[in-house]
């Protein structure tokens, strides 16, 4: 054993190794990346590793590896499990060989996030085992113990750290020694791996006599424990119980009894009996879903315990945004009556700039925003977006975002609108990631159904915004293996789109010619590639500066695309040097022609 | 004994990579550290806070409200924004150089900076106010304010690692490349 410190994705990526994991996929989502990328950098021979198309392949593709006997892990955000749901709901009553562990990463806040969805609510939807690590010390440990479970009940196992442990860094005690799984390799047997609707029904009965099972053997789980004593209660999961013990000790540590969760299904029963047992009173911490809440209710009910239960549902805890140690703090001097020690009183501050996320200087996605909008100018246009970097072209100045749902919805959202507006022109805007991931289908429906859209790929050779990660476009894999690039453009036009443009969206008279030709075709699916790197993966080209004898100070620069690297400075325009990447935009709307190359 | 140190700024100012250096002197010396980053979205020009805790015993990686020792600020308005976080007599280390917000300048605001370091004389017992253009210009890069806010706060004695400490944790964890100009700047704050 050797000590590290870690990230949380990190140590859960080195317990997989650790635990002689063979097959990892995923798809890229915000906090969960790091875990693939972590597992890519540390692994041996007996590793293989693929950022896959999405959560959907990436877990179908697990589900085969563990099917033939290897130890896979997948990996995702919270709303990535939402497309990987299909396969899962049904590998859920097929089960699996190989030990499978489905990390799908909670963003309470959200931070991230489109929604503030609970992967332990949807564990207990899928009827699968789930494990919620409190710190990334703790994740560590789980990994190993979810692989031994798999194996031992042949069921996938869901593990679901929270943004605060997945980029939480801890120092962790780390075996030295992985070990070493042989897979058997798939053996045929199509009453075990085809799932038809006897089997479903056979299934479904010895899973629910296996989850009863577990309950048991949750209750005695080292993930779970009964501390404490007292008639009063705290009920605790995820990262709200470090949170509890930092609260209790700023409390001066009032007598409570604490039941602390890792396994929040199937829900520790005895254990929780044995909890409520006594008690007056009980308060529950956890982020997203009232999961813990309405399990010691439901046990309450069972067992017909006089003991009040205070959450979420009960309106004693916020039912939405995270948990902190102060509020925390909050909660259990309301429940103990210990007094929170009083917080200095600052004078009320001069008023903060607000910083809301912006596209980075020089990002090319602000010229294709502003190529489109100044080409629609005046015109009757619906700009449908989508999950990306460029969701950020919804701020002031651009405004060039009009809905946003999920991955590849722009392009589909599009065709309804068009269908019920016939008169406006409807442009989706995709990024090359995500038309990868989830762009494609929603092409073949308005090509079949000839729906008439404009699509704007927007693409920046790279999945930019969860951290410059491949995709089939770029030619490389997560094994660091040259791949054939697929292209967007042969891609389109096999589907059947008539008109495909390529350009580059700093070259703006070119770029927003081609919009307005895309807009005006008016006959079935247009599409113009704007294609430049982001500027993460490409070096600038330069920088540029303000003549300031030239700069009337009109402001265009600033109010027209909103670079983060241009500001007034003594009422004329300034370009931040550490900032601009040289990429012209602002020079080339310059009224005045007073922005150059700086010498 | 815990010391907590809250570090913040904007996107891109290297928050990050100093709260590893923090982190590694902490470990180097046998205590426990808990960290916590901001990673995602508001990486892109947000505000961005890290927690970094080490101690005996650190049972979570966020600081309460009220309780870092010390506060690194990499922008004066992100040192008021959090400064709730402080202990009372807590230090604050701040880089006087604004990072003025897009909405700021198409707003027409007239956010400079001036008015939140005041705020913070005023309401800061112990204030350690620093000058990033002059040290980038001392050093010849901009790259190195994050290392030297960390040698401000290391020299104030409020961080619980010290200026040699910190000098080793750079040249245990930065690319070697990077050595020289890291050393000259944390002996240009430590003067």
């Amino acid at each position: 054993m050797s000590k590290k410190f870690l990230m949380g994705n990190e140590a859960i990526a080195h317990a997989a190794k650790n635990s002689g994991v063979n097959f990892v996929s995923g798809y890229p989502g915000t906090p969960s990346s790091e875990i693939l990328e972590t597992c890519a950098k540390i692994k041996n021979e007996n590793m293989y590793v693929e950022w896959s198309v999405n959560e959907k392949a990436a877990l179908e593709a697990a589900a085969g590896a563990s099917y033939s006997g290897g130890r896979s892990m997948v990996t995702m955000k919270q709303v990535g499990l939402n497309v990987a749901s299909d396969p899962l709901m049904s590998l859920a009553y097929v089960g699996v060989k190989g030990g499978m562990i489905v990390v799908s990463a909670d963003d309470p806040g959200p931070i991230s996030s489109q929604t503030e969805q609970d992967t332990r609510t949807f564990a207990e939807f899928a009827k699968l085992p789930v494990f919620d690590p409190a710190s990334p010390e703790e994740a560590y440990e789980m990994v190993g113990e979810a692989y031994r479970l798999s194996e031992e009940y042949s069921t996938p196992v869901i593990l679901r750290p929270t943004t605060r442990v997945c980029h939480g860094c801890a120092s962790v005690e780390v075996s030295d020694v992985p070990e070493k799984h042989i897979p058997e390799g798939f053996v045929k047997d199509s009453k075990r791996w085809v799932i038809f609707p006897k089997l479903s029904y056979e299934n479904h009965k010895k899973i629910e006599k296996r989850n009863t099972e577990l309950s048991e053997v949750f209750s005695d789980s080292r993930f779970n424990s009964l501390t404490g004593s007292g008639r009063l209660g705290i009920c605790a999961g995820g990262v709200s119980r470090a949170y509890m013990h930092e609260a209790l000790d700023i409390l001066g540590n009032p007598e409570v009894k604490i039941l602390e969760v890792g396994t929040p299904f199937p829900f520790p029963e005895r254990l929780a009996f044995e909890f409520l047992s006594g008690l007056d009173e009980v308060l529950v911490l956890e982020e997203l879903d009232p999961v813990l809440e309405k399990a010691l209710t439901y046990v309450c009910g069972k067992y017909h315990l006089n003991v009040r239960i205070r959450g979420k549902l009960s309106g004693d805890t916020a039912n939405a945004g995270e948990n902190t140690v102060n509020s925390v703090c909050g909660y259990i001097s309301k429940l103990t009556g210990a007094s929170v020690p009083e917080a200095e009183n600052l004078p009320e501050s001069p008023t903060l700039p607000v910083r809301p996320p912006v596209l980075c200087a020089g990002c090319p996605h602000r010229a294709s925003f502003y190529a489109v909008k100044q080409a629609m100018k005046g015109k009757k246009a619906v700009f449908c977006g989508d999950i990306g970097c460029y969701t950020l072209g919804n701020a002031a100045p651009l405004d060039m975002v009009d809905t946003c749902l999920c991955m590849g919805a722009d392009i589909t959202v599009a065709q309804g609108i068009k269908r019920i507006e016939p008169e406006t022109v409807c442009f989706s805007f995709i990024g090359d990631s995500t038309f990868f991931a989830s762009g494609i289908t929603g092409v073949v429906n308005a090509v079949y159904n000839q729906t008439d859209i404009v699509i704007i790929i927007l693409d920046n050779s790279t999945t930019a915004m969860t951290g410059q990660q491949p995709h089939p476009g770029t030619g490389k894999t997560m094994m660091g293996e040259i791949s054939e690039k697929i292209s967007i453009e042969k891609t389109l036009e096999a589907i059947g789109v008539k008109s495909v443009e390529i350009c580059s969206p700093f070259d703006m008279e070119n770029a927003k010619a081609a919009v307005l030709r895309a807009a005006e075709a008016s006959d079935g699916v247009r599409a113009v590639i704007f294609r430049a790197p982001c500027i993460a993966v490409s070096k600038p080209t330069g920088k540029l500066r303000v003549n300031e004898s030239a700069c009337i100070g009109c402001g265009k620069c600033i109010r027209e695309i909103g670079c983060p690297a241009v500001a007034m400075k003594d009422k004329k325009a300034y370009i931040e040097p550490s900032l601009c990447t040289g990429c012209g935009l602002c020079a080339g709307l310059c009224p005045v022609n007073a922005i150059g190359g700086a010498d | 004994m815990v010391t907590s140190c809250l570090l913040c700024g904007v996107g891109g100012q290297g928050t990050v990579l100093a709260s590893k250096l923090i982190a590694a002197s902490a470990m180097e010396k046998g205590l426990f550290v808990r960290t916590a980053e901001t990673i995602g979205m508001a990486q892109r020009g947000g505000c961005v806070v890290s927690h970094v805790r080490f101690g005996d015993k650190v049972s979570s990686s966020m600081i309460p409200e009220g309780g870092a020792d010390v506060i690194i600020a990499f922008e004066p308005a992100e040192a008021v924004r959090n400064l709730r976080y402080l202990k009372k007599g807590g230090t604050v280390v701040v880089n006087k150089k604004p990072v003025i917000p897009i909405t700021a300048a198409l707003g027409g605001s007239s956010y400079t900076g001036d008015e939140m370091l005041r705020y913070l004389e005023e309401n800061t017992g112990r204030l350690i106010v620093a000058d990033s253009d002059r040290i980038c210009r001392e050093c010849g890069s901009p790259k190195v304010l994050n290392v030297a806010l960390l040698a401000y706060a290391a020299k104030s004695g409020a961080l619980g690692i010290t200026v040699d400490e910190l000098k080793n944790a750079v040249l245990a964890r930065v690319p070697e490349k990077f050595h020289e100009l890291n050393i000259k700047a944390i002996e240009f704050a430590n003067k």
